[in-house]
């Protein structure tokens, strides 16, 4: 825990551009957003990242301008913008159904923000050129949206929001409308895109294979709440809340008191796998508080001949088999009926010459103290 | 997929067809006759339209019927326009329901009703203030605007909540104001829920006889209270021949509107294969 929050703050190191200050948006009884703090720095990708109506749309519509605040401050590069009209914002948005206005060209779609600005037309053309050059769409510029496949909109639809030089680049659900295999493709090239740039972007998703992609920093919203931030790694590593913990990645969770509390390690007893979870670290909190140990699948070993009971150790039987290509997730049932899954890569039963279990087969699951991370909340 | 119909289906079909439109067949072939008496067969010709154009009453009346009818289009689109909207994208307001049952009550409305209490309206106006002088082509053009804009707005309502409200969105986010939004972007989206507002209530104006009645004075007649004055009068071949002439330029419109409609979708279509194939020879 110690450890998780210095990373947290090394990481946070620089003046924030954008600082959310404490905001909040009630719409009648409901609280949608309930009291985020939030700093962006300059050139950061940050990816709100939570299921749907967790309040992560909302909080981007209020940075566009779209929503006003209950109560809060949105400051960007020192200027309070939390009562700017939208078309007074230093900030532009790239929408979900990309929004492209479909009686103009995709030309004319990316200079209708510069032709708003009054902007000389030599200056809007060469401007438009740049942006179609960005993004490679240059001869398109004068096709309509509907003539267009949907990863051209995706990518007229970024020249567009990124004509203006924005301060700060909304992104809402960018590659949701694309089907799968385009979307992991297109990933990276809007990452490359945005970094080339070298614009300060804030995207929402609830694709948390997209946010680690693409973000340098993500945070964790449930129920109107920024639950984590940090880095991908550190949240998957180090999640400090049973909702990270089970949003980013698949885990195993056991819940149980602390039954030995040691400064160098402590015990947790689990009824569900009918044994204790040793830990070889200490936690700070008292003796019989109740805990819960998260443990990774690719975590667990996965053995067929009997382990000396103890701690981290189970029995249970094959329930179910997912084979996933270079490697199987196992299923395994407990005396408890608690079921435990374990990764296991395609070559280990091989290169250890075992034959690998099949269903109802025995086996035995553990893992090193090393590896569960206890969470209080 | 059954495409073939029983021959019972087909009988049906016939039948139906036949009641509907050998009225109207009847009624442009008989405007030919030669004969005064609208029954008989009196041989082929053109007459009753040469007298049809020489008419002068019902010339006036026809223009006048379309002057009506392209003034309350007019106005019945530009208010019309803007009740949908309010309808459509301002979402609560203090009375916003009553105001949308008001915007619609003219549709529901019986016309006696609604041309009986106009008439009332425009009767005590002149006692008070004078204005209108006298009833005429105001009286009308107030009374079909009414109507028509009721229609309007609830074309435009419909196509507005139709569009995807991020368009509006991108466009304030791209530096647009409100005004400049609606004339740029909100317009131009629903300029064919407009166009078809115009049509329709050109068509329900020309077509309108109860509000008229209530609201028309002397000198002022319509087409169809031409009509319906002179067919009291017993059945005339010169209405035949002006019907047919309506049966004409409506056919035309309609089958012209059908050919671009079908035209404008088919090329769409084409644009859009076109568009996917080049993606996907491109990935």
């Amino acid at each position: 825990m110690v450890e998780t929050v210095k990373q947290a703050a090394a990481s946070a190191q620089g003046a924030p551009y954008l600082r959310i200050a404490n905001v909040v948006k009630k719409f009648g009884d409901t609280t949608a957003v309930d009291g985020v703090d939030l700093d962006i720095r300059k050139n950061e990708i940050f990816a709100l990242l939570g299921s749907s109506g967790c309040g992560k749309s909302t909080l981007l519509r209020m940075l566009a301008g779209m929503e006003r605040p209950t109560s809060g401050k949105i400051i960007l590069d020192g200027e309070d913008i939390t009562a700017l009209a939208p078309y007074d914002r230093p900030i532009n948005m790239m929408f979900q159904s990309y929004a492209l206005f479909p009686h103009m060209s995709v030309a004319d779609n990316i200079a209708f923000g510069l032709k708003q600005d009054k902007m000389p037309k030599g200056e809007i053309d060469a401007r438009v050129a740049e942006m179609l050059d960005l993004v490679q769409m240059r001869k398109y510029a004068n096709r309509k949206p509907y003539q267009l496949s949907g990863g051209q909109q995706q990518r007229v639809a970024l020249a567009r929001s990124l004509a203006k030089r924005p301060k700060l680049l909304l992104l809402d659900e960018p590659l949701g409308a694309l089907d799968k295999k385009l979307r992991q493709q297109t990933q990276l090239e809007l990452v490359n895109t945005l970094e080339q740039v070298g614009v300060t972007c804030i995207m929402v998703t609830h694709d948390q294979e997209e946010a680690m992609t693409m973000a340098t920093r993500i945070g964790i919203m449930s129920e109107g709440q920024l639950l984590q931030i940090g880095s991908p790694a550190e949240i998957y590593d180090y999640p400090n809340c049973r909702f990270t913990a089970e949003f980013i990645g698949d885990t195993n969770m056991f819940a149980g008191p602390v039954v030995v509390d040691e400064p160098d390690s402590v015990e947790i007893d689990s009824p569900e796998l009918g044994s204790r979870i040793h830990i070889d670290h200490g936690i700070t909190g008292p003796k019989g508080m109740q805990v819960w140990a998260s443990i990774r699948p690719e975590d667990v070993h996965l053995d067929v001949v009997p382990q000396p009971a103890g701690p981290n150790v189970a029995r249970g039987e094959v329930h179910d088999i997912a084979y996933l290509g270079s490697f199987s997730v196992y299923h395994v049932k407990l005396a408890s009926g608690k079921v435990v899954k374990s990764m296991v890569a395609a070559n280990h039963w091989h290169e250890n010459s075992i034959t690998p279990p099949t269903w109802g087969d025995t086996v035995y699951v553990s893992w090193r103290p090393d590896m569960p991370v206890v969470l209080t909340r | 997929m059954h495409n073939k119909l029983s021959p019972f289906l087909k009988g049906v079909l016939v039948v139906g067809f036949l009641f509907l439109y050998i009225p109207i067949v009847s009624l442009i072939v008989y405007s030919f006759n030669e004969s005064k008496l609208v029954t008989v067969w009196g041989g082929f010709s053109t007459k009753w339209y040469a007298s049809l154009f020489n008419n002068e009453q019902i010339m006036s009346a026809v223009k006048l019927s379309i002057e009506i009818a392209l003034a309350s289009a007019l106005a019945a689109v530009a208010l019309g326009t803007i009740a949908g909207f309010v309808l459509a994208r301002f979402k609560r307001f203090p009375g916003s329901t009553l105001f949308a049952g008001m915007m619609t009550a003219p549709m529901v409305m019986p016309e006696v009703i609604t041309g009986l209490s106009m008439l009332l309206l425009f009767i005590s106006m002149q006692q008070l203030v004078g204005v209108p002088t006298e009833r005429g082509f105001f009286t009308i053009w107030v009374g079909h605007t009414t109507l028509c804009m009721a229609y309007v707005a609830v074309v435009v309502r419909s196509r507005l909540l139709e569009i995807d409200q991020s368009l509006e969105d991108a466009a304030m986010d791209l530096g647009a104001r409100p005004l400049k939004i609606f004339f740029v972007i909100t317009l131009p989206l629903v300029s064919q829920a407009i166009a078809s507002g115009f049509l329709l209530s050109m068509t329900l104006s020309l077509d309108d006889l109860v509000t008229t009645a209530f609201l028309s004075g002397p000198g002022s007649t319509t087409l169809p209270q031409v009509i319906f004055s002179k067919v009291r009068l017993g059945l005339n071949p010169e209405i035949n021949a002006l019907a047919s002439i309506t049966v004409l330029v409506v056919g035309v419109v309609v089958l012209l509107a059908n050919y671009l409609m079908l035209n404008a979708q088919r090329n769409r279509d084409k644009a859009i294969a076109a568009a996917m194939r080049e993606s996907g020879a491109h990935s």
